[in-house]
């Protein structure tokens, strides 16, 4: 069962944005940004607070790819592969980080959910390819030793 | 308001500003196939199958009869190369994602894609690639959902929250990964899902099926009878399904009430009393001495119930008596039951249950 | 202070001007994303403490009566060069500054006008750029959507009103009619810049004809998601202003009187802008209810994407804002018959309305003068990949890819030879050097297999394969296909397994003709435009190196060394000393040999790790 925070949280978001299904996308991104994830049971409530069947809201959060259902970890880094960033060579940059914290194409969280590695489609930095972001923080010219320096920062700024 | 006038495969029509090439085809008898279109709603335009070419001022151009409105002077051929051509297309491309061993498959024989197959000579699929592979789902007790089967055409999806209202089903993911599935992919039985079955009616493929039809193939349907639905007194028109002599399955019809809907109760549940071995086929007497039931005529029967109306009303007057319908009779036979009551008993205490 | 009529618009113009020049030196940092990126913030945070510790200076980022101005502009253009840092008056260029330089750049140039010149740009034939127009990349622009970026603070109305913002709505509102405001921008001929390039005005026109919609909504496309371009978060983030401006104008002519903004996700800068400048405009009664006292109506949200390219498509989009899927649905009715929640819109995109205000206040003959006869005005350009000066630019319709890639580009990144660029995105096709001449419009490039689009181009040089970028593109669209039709749901997933056969080296002669022809079909048959455009990269790539395709299948070889699978190292027998350290290190012994003598590798058994090639002492191990 969820904490009750989660569901005054989510009560205070559909005041925010409206008791209409229209508000439904702002909501979960909301929700989505505040816990890294969209617990299963607040999007049941949150469809029914506003007015749309569970499936469909289901359908919704599995259409966009910003929401998630499993936890992601503190620090969410994507990695540009956007057309600039893949012509200057992202693709080692996202296996080093890979490597590194023994993740892949399936498993994008580290078990300790400190770090999720995804990829990004173009970040609008390509001015500065190849690019990564931690937590909506730019990172630009990166190469594979600089991310993984990154990591080792990001490790011991967690400590 | 001026009409339109255009021809349908040489056909000339007259229609209305707004009318789709697939009414205006339907008005002259030119048959242009369908897999996701349902009449009524708005077009889902997904499956593309029924793809014309639309000649106009020296251009030409295809599009989706369903979604596409006539214009002035439209040619629209429905049968030209290209049109044959972008359909063996699409069922190339969606026979690349649909398991072929149509022998095993509940819905062969009855399955739009099979047919369109046949009818436009695509045997097999020439761009064979990954396959979808998800489990089936048989926790409905009434049908089976086997997603490896679905084309996608989203039937279902739109009968259920469109016409139905439930919305137990949606697509969830996106593009090749789409399935369509109740919410969080739970099994279909602990969703808010009545069993209605009209998603199984919906379904053009062997994606969604009925567990009756282990019993029967499409093929062995001797007759199909058309009758009212007896379970309520909404009076749902549908066909009994008869093979052997037996009846099999219902399919709904167009009936003023239910237009080619059905509810659990009407679908799954409301015939097979038929041929149940438990069924009274003769009226009953209780025989005091022995406690136990013998046959008796109708005859008899009536007659002793007239009776025993008759001394109730003589010892204790006409409120004594009252008659109640279930909700399972028909509308003429709740009639003549509540014309007994007022005109026989003598007073206006008649109910019945029909509020289902 | 709500402004409740057009006098107070001047007066409020007057004390922003006065407020601008009593500065005795302005400090203008990039805050663009790329520049943010590259540190540009903790740039402005050192100005800001070195400035405030100086003597008798008073320092305010957007105050009034300030000596010294601190402005977060929008993108200055040269991101590769950033952070960007100009001193006003001087009009400095100061390029890749860092917080160390600071403290020079305040004692020389902010205090003594002095330049600091180890911090100017210096051109490729060895020229020292002080100014930003010396640099050659930006010399060769004409910037009207994007003339304030990099010259005021981005989020500041009052600096926007004092470069002349909010005149031409006040223009708008108080000399024209909705009906004139339409006529202009007809004749304007100005095109819709997200990529169809259809006529803004007439679609203008069939909005404002819908009399009697009980109500009518201005959409914004902020959606750009094609990967390698960023011209309209530019916008949005540098300029909100005016694309604010520019939307409040199109509701007063078509009449509606609710407008959003749809921007993607990963903008977050623009989103916190645009919220941050609606503020500020309905604070100032630009916006909101009776705009300037001119009984007009026009209220403007912002929706973010939630990670959807197809919701740059417009029917998408709408039903996004709608809180559904974003997919889209089949036409008629059209979007400006029934769009948003079924009623008559207008949607364009940020780049189109950013144009409005331009052409409301200087008119439609002066816009046709820009640009080519079918394509008036500039495009903005994100021009990206391998070549010398990425960054954002804007140019006439019209210029040249020549112009583009050499002139303001800078040529090739590391003086290699130019192989082809994409344009418009995976959306888009190819252009080769046989089209370097071709003027880059609308109807232009069309005739080339490929499209303007929203205008990112990505330069690529030999060092790229042109397989493995058709492969790029398709894993892209295949990712991002809704699955709604089913051309585009299994036509781009059976083209992208077909691709990835091919630079995996296991592709067949007959897979490519199998290729073309889903590409077609897919082209032929999807639902929306983005299906119907997803099979151009491989179709003009298909077209145009066709040799490259067929080298993979036949040859098992990839000219451009970037498909992995075809990748042979090999040992160069001149080179190689026998010290045997490769045949040590190999994990799969792949490599034999003795003692001083050549090694060699058997390609069988190699697994293409690599470790031979970082490790060897004499660099005699190659790839082919």
């Amino acid at each position: 069962m969820l904490e009750q925070s989660y569901f005054a949280k989510a009560d205070e978001l559909i005041a925010r944005y409206g008791r209409q299904p229209s508000a439904i996308i702002p909501v979960l991104e909301d929700i989505q940004e505040a816990y890294r994830y969209i617990p299963r049971e607040l999007l049941t409530y949150v469809a029914d607070a506003l007015g749309i069947k569970e499936s469909k809201a289901y359908s919704i959060a599995t259409f966009y790819k910003n929401f998630s259902f499993e936890p992601k970890g503190k620090y969410v880094i994507k990695v540009c592969d956007g057309t600039a960033c893949h012509v200057r060579h992202s693709a080692p940059i996202l296996a080093a980080m890979q490597k590194e914290l023994g993740l892949s194409a399936q498993k994008h969280t580290t078990d300790d959910m400190l770090f999720t590695v995804e990829t990004v489609s173009c970040l609008g930095a390509c001015g500065l390819a190849p690019t990564l972001t931690v937590n909506d923080e730019v990172h630009p010219k990166m190469t594979p030793e600089k991310a993984v320096a990154l990591l080792q920062e990001l490790r011991g700024e967690a400590q | 308001m001026s009409l339109l006038h255009v021809t349908i495969d040489g056909i000339p029509v007259e229609v209305e500003k707004g009318t789709t090439i697939l009414e205006a085809a339907e008005r002259v008898g030119v048959k242009i196939p369908t897999l996701c279109h349902i009449k009524g709603l708005m077009p889902d335009g997904s499956c593309r199958i029924c793809t014309v070419e639309i000649q106009n001022r020296g251009r030409s151009k295809m599009d989706t009869a369903c979604s596409a409105h006539c214009s002035e002077g439209d040619a629209i051929l429905t049968r030209s190369e290209a049109v044959v051509k972008a359909r063996r297309g699409i069922l190339d491309m969606l026979l690349s994602n649909h398991p072929t061993n149509c022998f095993s498959c509940p819905s062969n024989g009855e399955c739009k894609l099979q047919d369109l197959c046949y009818e436009y000579g695509v045997k097999e699929t020439s761009c064979p690639g990954e396959m979808s592979n998800r489990p089936v789902d048989d926790s409905n007790p009434f049908f089976t959902y086997d997603p490896n089967l679905c084309i996608l055409c989203h039937r279902c999806v739109n009968t259920c929250h469109k016409i139905v209202g439930c919305g137990a089903i949606d697509t969830m993911e996106r593009g090749f990964e789409s399935v369509i599935s109740p919410a969080f992919g739970m099994p279909w039985r602990e969703s808010n899902c009545e069993s209605c079955g009209n998603c199984v009616a919906a379904c053009p493929t062997g994606a969604l099926t009925s567990k009756r039809k282990q019993n029967y193939r499409p093929w062995q349907v001797e007759k199909k009878v058309l009758t009212t639905c007896p379970h309520c007194a909404v009076g749902c028109q549908y066909y009994l399904m008869v093979k052997d002599n037996k009846v099999v399955g219902v399919e709904a019809a167009d009936g003023p009430s239910n237009h080619n809907t059905l509810c659990v109760k009407g679908r799954y549940g409301s015939y097979d009393f038929i041929h149940s071995n438990g069924r009274l086929t003769d009226p009953l007497i209780k025989d005091r001495s022995t406690g136990e039931f013998r046959k008796a005529s109708w005859e008899e029967a009536l007659d002793l119930v007239a009776s025993k109306f008759q001394a109730i009303k003589r010892e204790y007057g006409n409120g004594a008596l009252a008659g109640f319908a279930c909700s399972r009779s028909t509308n003429e036979d709740i009639y003549m039951l509540q014309k007994m009551v007022r005109t026989c008993f003598g007073n206006h205490n008649t109910d019945n249950c029909a509020r289902v | 202070m709500r402004m409740e009529d057009r006098n107070s618009l001047l007066e409020r113009r007057e004390t922003a001007q006065q407020a601008l020049s009593a500065y005795r030196c302005r400090i203008l940092v990039c805050a663009g994303t790329g520049c943010i990126a590259s540190g540009s913030q903790v740039i402005a945070e050192t100005m800001r403490k070195l400035c405030q510790d100086l003597p008798n200076v008073e320092v305010e980022c957007c105050g009034h009566v300030p000596h010294i101005g601190i402005a977060n502009t929008g993108c200055q253009g040269i991101c590769e060069l950033g952070p960007l840092v100009r001193i006003e008056p001087y009009h400095y260029q100061y390029v890749k500054v860092k917080p160390e330089d600071c403290a020079e750049i305040v004692e020389k140039t902010v205090c003594r006008g002095e330049p600091v010149e180890r911090l100017f740009y210096e051109s490729q034939n060895g020229k020292t750029c002080p100014k930003p127009e010396d640099i050659p990349f930006m010399a060769g622009q004409t910037r009207v959507v994007l003339e304030h970026c990099g010259n005021i603070d981005a989020v500041s109305l009052d600096e926007y009103i004092a470069v002349g913002g909010y005149d031409a709505l006040s223009k708008a509102l108080f000399d024209m009619t909705p009906d004139q405001v339409i006529q202009e921008v007809d004749r304007s001929g100005l095109r819709g810049r997200g990529g169809g390039g259809f006529p803004t005005g007439t679609k203008w026109k069939q909005v404002a004809a819908h009399t009697e919609a009980p109500v009518k909504y201005v959409v914004c496309n902020g959606d750009e998601g094609d990967p390698g371009a960023f011209m309209d978060g530019s916008v949005m983030e540098g300029d909100p202003y005016k694309l604010i401006e520019g939307l409040t104008i199109a509701g007063y002519a078509v009449g509606a009187t609710e407008g959003y903004i749809y921007v993607r996700a990963e903008y977050p800068n623009s989103v916190s802008r645009l919220h941050y400048a609606i503020a500020q405009a309905e604070e100032a009664g630009l916006l909101g209810e009776n705009i300037l006292g001119s009984g007009v109506t026009f209220h403007l949200h912002v929706n973010r994407g939630a990670g959807a390219f197809v919701c740059g498509e417009g029917s998408a989009l709408t039903a996004s804002i709608e809180g559904n899927r974003g997919m889209p649905r089949t036409k008629p009715p059209r979007t400006v018959d029934h769009g948003l929640w079924e009623q008559p819109t207008v949607l364009n995109n940020v780049e189109t309305y950013a144009n409005v205000p331009n052409i409301v206040l200087r008119g439609a003959d002066w816009f046709r003068t820009i640009g080519s006869d079918n394509s008036p005005g500039t495009k903005t350009f994100s021009i990206t990949g391998s070549i010398a000066n990425t960054g954002l630019i804007e140019v006439p319709m019209g210029t040249t890819l020549r112009e583009i890639i050499y002139d303001i580009g800078g040529g090739i990144k590391g003086g290699g030879d130019f192989k082809a660029v994409q344009i418009g995105g995976p959306s888009g096709g190819c252009l080769t050097r046989e089209h370097l001449d071709v003027g880059l419009d609308f109807d232009t490039v069309k005739k080339y297999d490929a499209i303007v689009g929203s205008g990112g181009l990505v330069v690529m040089d030999e060092h790229t394969c042109m397989v493995e970028v058709a492969r790029f593109f398709m894993s892209f669209t295949q990712r991002e296909s809704c699955g709604k039709c089913s051309p585009c749901r299994i036509g781009t997933k059976r083209m992208l397994e077909i691709l990835e056969r091919i630079v995996a080296g296991k592709g067949t002669l007959e897979d490519l003709d199998k290729l073309e022809e889903i590409a077609e079909f897919v082209r032929k048959n999807s639902l929306c435009g983005l299906g119907k455009s997803a099979p151009l990269p491989v179709i003009s790539t298909l077209k145009r190196f066709r040799k490259e395709y067929e080298e993979h299948i036949v040859d098992h070889k990839c000219a451009a060394h970037v498909c992995e699978a075809l990748k042979q190292y090999k040992v160069d027998p001149d080179k190689c000393i026998g010290c045997t350290k490769c045949a040590r290190n190999c994990p799969v012994e792949a490599i034999s040999g003795t003692v001083k003598q050549p090694h060699a590798i058997d390609p069988d058994k190699c697994i293409k790790c690599g470790t031979c090639l970082s490790g060897c002492p004499v660099g005699a191990i190659y790839v082919d």
